[in-house]
This record gives C-alpha cells, sequence and structure tokens, in this order.
C-alpha cells in the first residue's frame, strides 16, 4: 500500500529482469520477441490505460504516438555505428528518453486544442491526429516515406522492455494513487462535479495525455529497436484500436486487468499459430485471424466491464 | 493497494512467460538432424495484398512439390513452412522468428511486398539464412546483407523499361505521371520512369499525386487532360489502376495508360473493364510465352490449381527453384554455403526468364511487356536488360 512497498517491489523487478536479461539468449528467438511484444503492449496499454481508464478521455490515437516515440528514437540511434556495450546501451536510453519526450510534446499538442471537446468528438480529434502522423510519416522522405525506415540496431533486450514495463506500471500507479492523482479519477467520474470543487479539469486532462504519449513514446523506440524496420502503416488507426481493445477488454481503470488483456491479445495470434503446427488443426492457420476476432466479440458480449473487474470499483 | 499488486502480478507474469519459453525450448532444438529440408516461407495470405501473396506461394508450392516428387534435393524432402503476415507491418519479423529460431529452417523465401522483405531481411542476416524475395522490387532489399537475394528485377529497371518503351516503341513526346504517394514502390517507378524518359530526349508534362485507397481522381486527371500528354505513366497497384482508367475515359482522355507490376492482376480489367483497352504494362512473365520452361510451368499451375499462372506465381516458383539449384551445387544446407552458391548462380533458366545473379545479388534479367486487349493481356515484346 505504501509507497515505500511499492518502490521496493519495483526495484525488484528490475533487478528480476537484469537477471533474467543475462540469461536471454537461452530463449528461443522467436519467443523473445513475442515477450518483446507483450513488454511493449503492457506500456501501451498501461499508459492508455492513463488517458481512457483513469481520466476518461476517449484516445484513438495511441499509435500515433508510439510512432512519433519510435521514429525519433530510430533516427537518433541510426546516427550512430557499433558501438560497445555501455556507449550502446547509453546512447539507446537516451534516444529512448527522446522519444518519449518527442510523443509528450505531440501529446500536448492534442491536448491543448482539444480541451473542450469531451467524449466522441475528443475520439474523433485523437483518431485524426494519429492519421495526421501517419500520413506525415509517409511523406517524410528523410524517415524513408511510405518504403519505411531501417534502424540499423536492434538493442532492445529483456532488461530494457520489461524494466521499462515495470516503471510504467509504477509510475502510473504511483501517480493515480496519489493525492494529485486523485483528479484524474475526479475528471472521469463527473467533470462538473470535479470542477466545482476546484479541480482544474483542463490541467488534469493535458497531463494524463501528455504521461500517456510520454511512454506511448518509449514503448515505440521499444518496439523500433526489437523489430528493426519501421513503417507508417504500421501505426495505423487499426493499431490504435488493438491498445483501446487491450483497455476495454482488461477493463476501464483496471490496472491488473489491463495488464492481462494485454498479454492475451498479443499472445492469442501468436497462440493460435502454435495451434495451426498440431495435426489436424491446420485450418487454425488459416482462419486464425478470424477465431481472434470472434474471441473479441464472444469477449465483449459476455464481459462489457472487462475480463478481469470482478467487483464494482469503490471510488 | 493496486501498485503493489501490479508489482506481484508483473513478476508472476514474467514467471510464466519464461515457463512458456522454457517449454517450447526443446521442441524447437529437436527438429533438426531430420530426413527433410525445412524451408521457410513468410507471405501475405490475408490482408490487402493476399491476391500476390496467394499467388506466389502457390507458386513455392507447386516448385517444392515438382521438386519432391523428382526426389527432392540432396536426396532429401523438402518441407515448406508457410507462415502468414496478414499484409501487416510488425507481423513479418514475428513469422520469420519464428521459422528461424523454433522450425529451424535452412532458407527463408519471401516477401512480395518490399516494405515486408524490408522487415524480414535482418532478421535473415543476422541468422545467417539465406533469404530470396521472389517480387520485392525496391532497390533496398538486397542491400540489407549479403545473405538477401531476389529473383525480380528491381524498381529503377523496370521504371526505365518503361520510358524505353514509351518514348522509343509508342514514340512519345511528353508523358504525364500519376503515382501513388503512399506507395514506395509507386514513388520509386516513378522516379526512374522521369529520369530515363527525360534521358531519351522526351519531356513530363504533369506529375499528378494520389493517395493508395483514393477513389476519385477527377482533379489529378482533369490537370493531366489540360497538359494534354502522349500517354500517362500510372505506377500503381490495380485496385486504382482501374478507376484511374475508367475516369480517365470519361474525362474524354484518350491517350494510353501503362504501367509496372502492380498492374498484374486478374481484377485489374473487373474494375477497369473496357476503359483499359489497348494500356501496357511491365512485368516478369507472360504465360503466352512460347519457351518450353514457361509451358511445362503453366501447365503444371493449370492442373494444380485451374487457373492460369500470373507473374507473382512464376517468381514464387523460381524463387523455390533457384534455392533448390543453389543447394544441390553447394553439396550442403548449410547457410553460408548456400548463400556462395546462391551469389554465383548464372543464366539459371528460370520460368521468369534466364537468371544472373549479380554483385548486390539482384537478379539480372529480362522483363516482359503486356498490352490489355479484349480484357485479357497480350504479350508484346520482351527487353534485355
Amino acid at each position: 500500500m505504501n509507497v515505500r512497498h511499492a518502490k521496493t517491489c519495483l526495484l525488484g523487478a528490475l533487478a528480476l529482469c537484469l537477471v533474467i536479461s543475462c540469461f536471454a539468449d537461452r530463449i528461443n528467438g522467436y519467443w523473445l520477441n513475442n515477450l518483446y511484444d507483450i513488454g511493449i503492449s503492457i506500456i501501451l496499454a498501461v499508459s492508455l490505460n492513463l488517458i481512457n481508464g483513469y481520466t476518461g478521455q476517449f484516445s484513438l490515437g495511441h499509435a500515433g504516438f508510439m510512432a512519433v516515440g519510435g521514429y525519433t528514437a530510430a533516427v537518433i540511434t541510426n546516427e550512430f555505428g557499433a558501438l560497445n556495450f555501455l556507449a550502446a546501451n547509453g546512447v539507446f536510453v537516451v534516444a529512448l528518453f527522446a522519444g518519449g519526450l518527442a510523443a509528450a510534446v505531440a501529446g500536448l499538442l492534442v491536448g491543448i486544442p482539444t480541451l473542450r471537446l469531451r467524449g466522441d468528438y475528443l475520439a474523433i480529434v485523437t483518431l485524426g491526429f494519429g492519421e495526421i502522423i501517419r500520413v506525415v510519416l509517409q511523406n517524410v522522405q528523410y524517415v524513408g516515406g511510405a518504403r519505411g525506415l531501417s534502424v540499423q540496431h536492434g538493442w532492445t533486450n529483456f532488461f530494457w522492455v520489461f524494466g521499462l514495463a515495470a516503471v510504467t506500471i509504477y509510475v502510473i500507479a504511483a501517480l493515480v494513487n496519489s493525492t494529485y492523482g486523485r483528479g484524474f479519477i475526479a475528471v472521469r467520474d463527473d467533470e462538473v462535479a470535479a470542477e466545482a470543487m476546484g479541480i482544474n479539469t483542463t490541467k488534469y486532462k493535458v497531463s494524463a495525455f501528455v504521461v500517456g504519449a510520454f511512454f506511448a513514446g518509449i514503448a515505440g523506440g521499444l518496439y523500433a529497436h526489437s523489430k528493426q524496420f519501421l513503417t507508417p502503416s504500421g501505426f495505423g488507426f487499426m493499431q490504435s484500436i488493438t491498445f483501446v481493445v487491450m483497455v476495454i477488454l482488461g477493463g476501464m481503470g483496471n490496472m491488473i486487468g489491463v495488464i492481462i488483456a494485454a498479454i492475451l491479445l498479443t499472445l492469442l495470434p501468436e497462440g493460435l499459430r502454435m495451434l495451426s503446427g498440431v495435426n489436424h488443426l491446420g485450418w487454425i492457420g488459416e482462419t486464425r485471424m478470424i477465431i481472434y476476432s470472434l474471441l473479441l466479440i464472444v469477449l465483449m458480449l459476455t464481459r462489457p466491464q472487462g475480463l478481469f473487474s470482478f467487483k464494482k470499483r469503490s471510488h | 493497494m493496486k501498485t503493489l499488486h501490479g508489482q506481484f502480478f508483473f513478476a508472476a507474469a514474467m514467471g510464466v512467460s519464461l515457463l512458456l519459453t522454457g517449454c517450447n525450448k526443446p521442441a524447437g532444438s529437436s527438429a533438426g538432424g531430420e530426413d527433410t529440408i525445412k524451408v521457410g516461407e513468410f507471405a501475405s495470405l490475408t490482408g490487402s495484398e493476399a491476391t500476390f501473396g496467394q499467388s506466389s506461394h502457390k507458386g513455392t508450392q507447386l516448385a517444392i512439390d515438382e521438386l519432391n516428387a523428382n526426389g527432392g534435393v540432396l536426396g532429401k524432402k523438402i518441407q515448406l513452412i508457410t507462415e502468414d503476415n496478414q499484409s501487416q507491418a510488425g507481423q513479418s519479423s514475428t513469422a520469420v522468428r519464428k521459422l528461424i529460431s523454433s522450425d529451424n529452417v535452412v532458407a527463408v523465401l519471401g516477401e512480395v511486398a518490399s516494405s515486408r522483405s524490408l522487415e524480414a531481411a535482418p532478421i535473415c542476416q543476422q541468422n545467417k539464412i539465406p533469404m530470396i524475395s521472389p517480387s520485392s522490387t525496391n532497390p533496398k532489399v538486397t542491400e540489407v546483407g549479403d545473405y538477401i537475394f531476389r529473383v525480380c528485377f528491381i524498381d529503377p529497371f523496370q521504371g526505365t523499361v518503361m520510358a524505353n518503351f514509351g518514348r522509343k516503341t509508342l514514340k512519345m513526346n511528353s508523358a504525364a505521371i500519376l503515382s501513388d504517394v503512399k506507395s514506395d514502390y509507386s514513388v520509386g517507378l516513378a522516379k526512374f520512369f522521369k529520369e530515363g524518359f527525360l534521358a531519351n530526349g522526351g519531356t513530363i508534362i504533369a506529375e499528378q499525386k494520389y493517395s493508395g485507397g483514393d477513389k476519385d481522381f477527377n482533379a489529378q486527371l482533369t490537370a493531366i487532360k489540360a497538359a494534354n500528354p502522349d500517354g500517362i505513366f500510372v505506377p500503381g497497384y490495380y485496385t486504382e489502376v482501374g478507376l484511374i482508367a475508367l475516369q480517365a475515359r470519361q474525362l474524354g482522355i484518350t491517350v494510353p495508360l501503362f504501367g509496372g507490376d502492380g498492374w498484374e492482376s486478374a481484377s485489374l480489367v473487373q474494375i477497369g473493364g473496357a476503359a483499359l483497352e489497348g494500356d501496357y504494362y511491365s512485368t516478369h512473365f507472360s504465360p503466352e510465352d512460347t519457351s518450353l520452361a514457361v509451358q511445362f510451368f503453366v501447365k503444371h499451375f493449370k492442373e494444380k490449381y485451374g487457373e492460369t499462372p500470373d507473374a507473382m506465381a512464376a517468381l514464387g516458383y523460381d524463387s523455390a527453384m533457384i534455392l533448390a539449384d543453389a543447394m544441390k551445387r553447394a553439396g550442403a544446407t548449410d547457410g553460408a554455403k548456400v548463400r556462395d552458391a546462391l551469389a554465383a548462380t548464372k543464366g539459371f533458366h528460370a520460368v521468369s526468364g534466364n537468371i544472373t545473379i549479380d554483385a548486390n545479388r539482384n537478379a539480372s534479367k529480362p522483363a516482359v511487356i503486356l498490352q490489355i486487349k479484349d480484357g485479357a493481356f497480350k504479350y508484346v515484346e520482351t527487353i534485355a536488360p
């Protein structure tokens, strides 16, 4: 409950990541890649949860923030040649941080003009923002335009992915549970009442966007250095929807639920891919994305409150 | 409390994921030393480029079946393991990592789209697994490293061929370009067409752009009509090209349209219909080619799938055949040896023309020009490199 306890947990998680990272080369490359995807999804879903879940603002532009962070980090690291272990990790952290900052600035840019918008209208503006980012990237030749950008270094490793996922979880959980952070939940529950109580709703909304975008930018940087190739089409509207689905499926504002949903939704297509390798189940390979979509529909119909919300939230 | 739970949960999640990987590892490592040669293929079997992906996959599968029917390679049967990437960014790297790490394939075949080949190429290069792209025409693909090859010609060649064809064969003095800014393929072709056309003394009098997925091209076409060119170069994909042809004819534009292998699809004529009559495009292969290799391939393809193969199918077929040829010459399936053998390929009799792999691991081979007549693709001429 108290902050010191949570900090100990964070340090423990970081140490564990570091230890596992030392043995990561023993993990099969395919599964390691899936683990990275999971970690990156967790960061994205948890950061979107701050905007969509805790603050109640419907954002459909998360892939756009991710793209800003990913491209920024990639452009920075592409400036460097081969580096030794320490220098590489140093540059990588700086690049990730710069990517996060660039995304946060983008978050600020979306946040400020959209202050007066709520609900559906905000969703449309953020959707538009995401598309603008994609189209701009498509037309900027410096980052490869529509062809995409090759990322020289595959510096993403287990420690950075899961260490940063732990940091993201810690920061957002600590933020929401702090005195200041109660304001986010107040904005979600009743904006008018919150304003009447003297809460600066505008400031809260913008800061939710900025913090959420920052972590999305970091996730983008990790993604860039894991896939080693970025195309604007990879950051489209459907990608944003995937993250929104993770948040909704996990239960808006339910941290643990959102994390489980992020893991589940990332593993599901790969699990189905594996099943298709089993005898007599080859048909799953051809229909796995249909099964995936059907599962989503069934899950949403049966657990509209979120897969992992078992009790009514107490405010 | 949430904070605390989050951390605990997080540690548990990592434990579970590690368990998963732990379980998977033995299965992966026991796969070596069998009587089959495992070859991986990643393809866009679903999603926006599925027609290309399916065609290419059918060609590859046919080649593997034929090789196995003739006793396989090096006394072993070839097992083709195919993974779908849904035509989506980010999926190819996962698919290729699975093929290399879990299935232990000795070589990778794929992709049609250059952006997805570019995603997979660094992984193959790092693992020293030879990768052959059947039909990614962007020059960047093979620049990734010395394990990356292709069996198709590259964008500059196609753009230049169409520039020469337009200027010399069709005797055009001026041309307009209508390219898709969303597609690097289209932008690349347009660039090399422009350079080639200007170098031959022609003029480009209009350059208009659209974005893949657009439905209305009247604004661009009206501007092109005002410029009154002798021909319009449309290096896009078939969906938009069909619509562009329809709208151009409605606007009263009568000059021929011409483009690259992105036109190659039966859907082109379904969309464009009579509006496309007399238009030209360059491609890798024509089923009307009378050479023995082509006629055998077309016959076998029709027997197996009941349809006429297109260029993607021919290239998919060639990618598998050239790999088998390299393995035979190398006498091994070892990555480095196969790579060297592939790099030394000279005058290989492929369905899509004789292939020589050049110093940049690109295929040096002829292009075919087709014309649309009575709703069918008619062979016009073959242009050597």
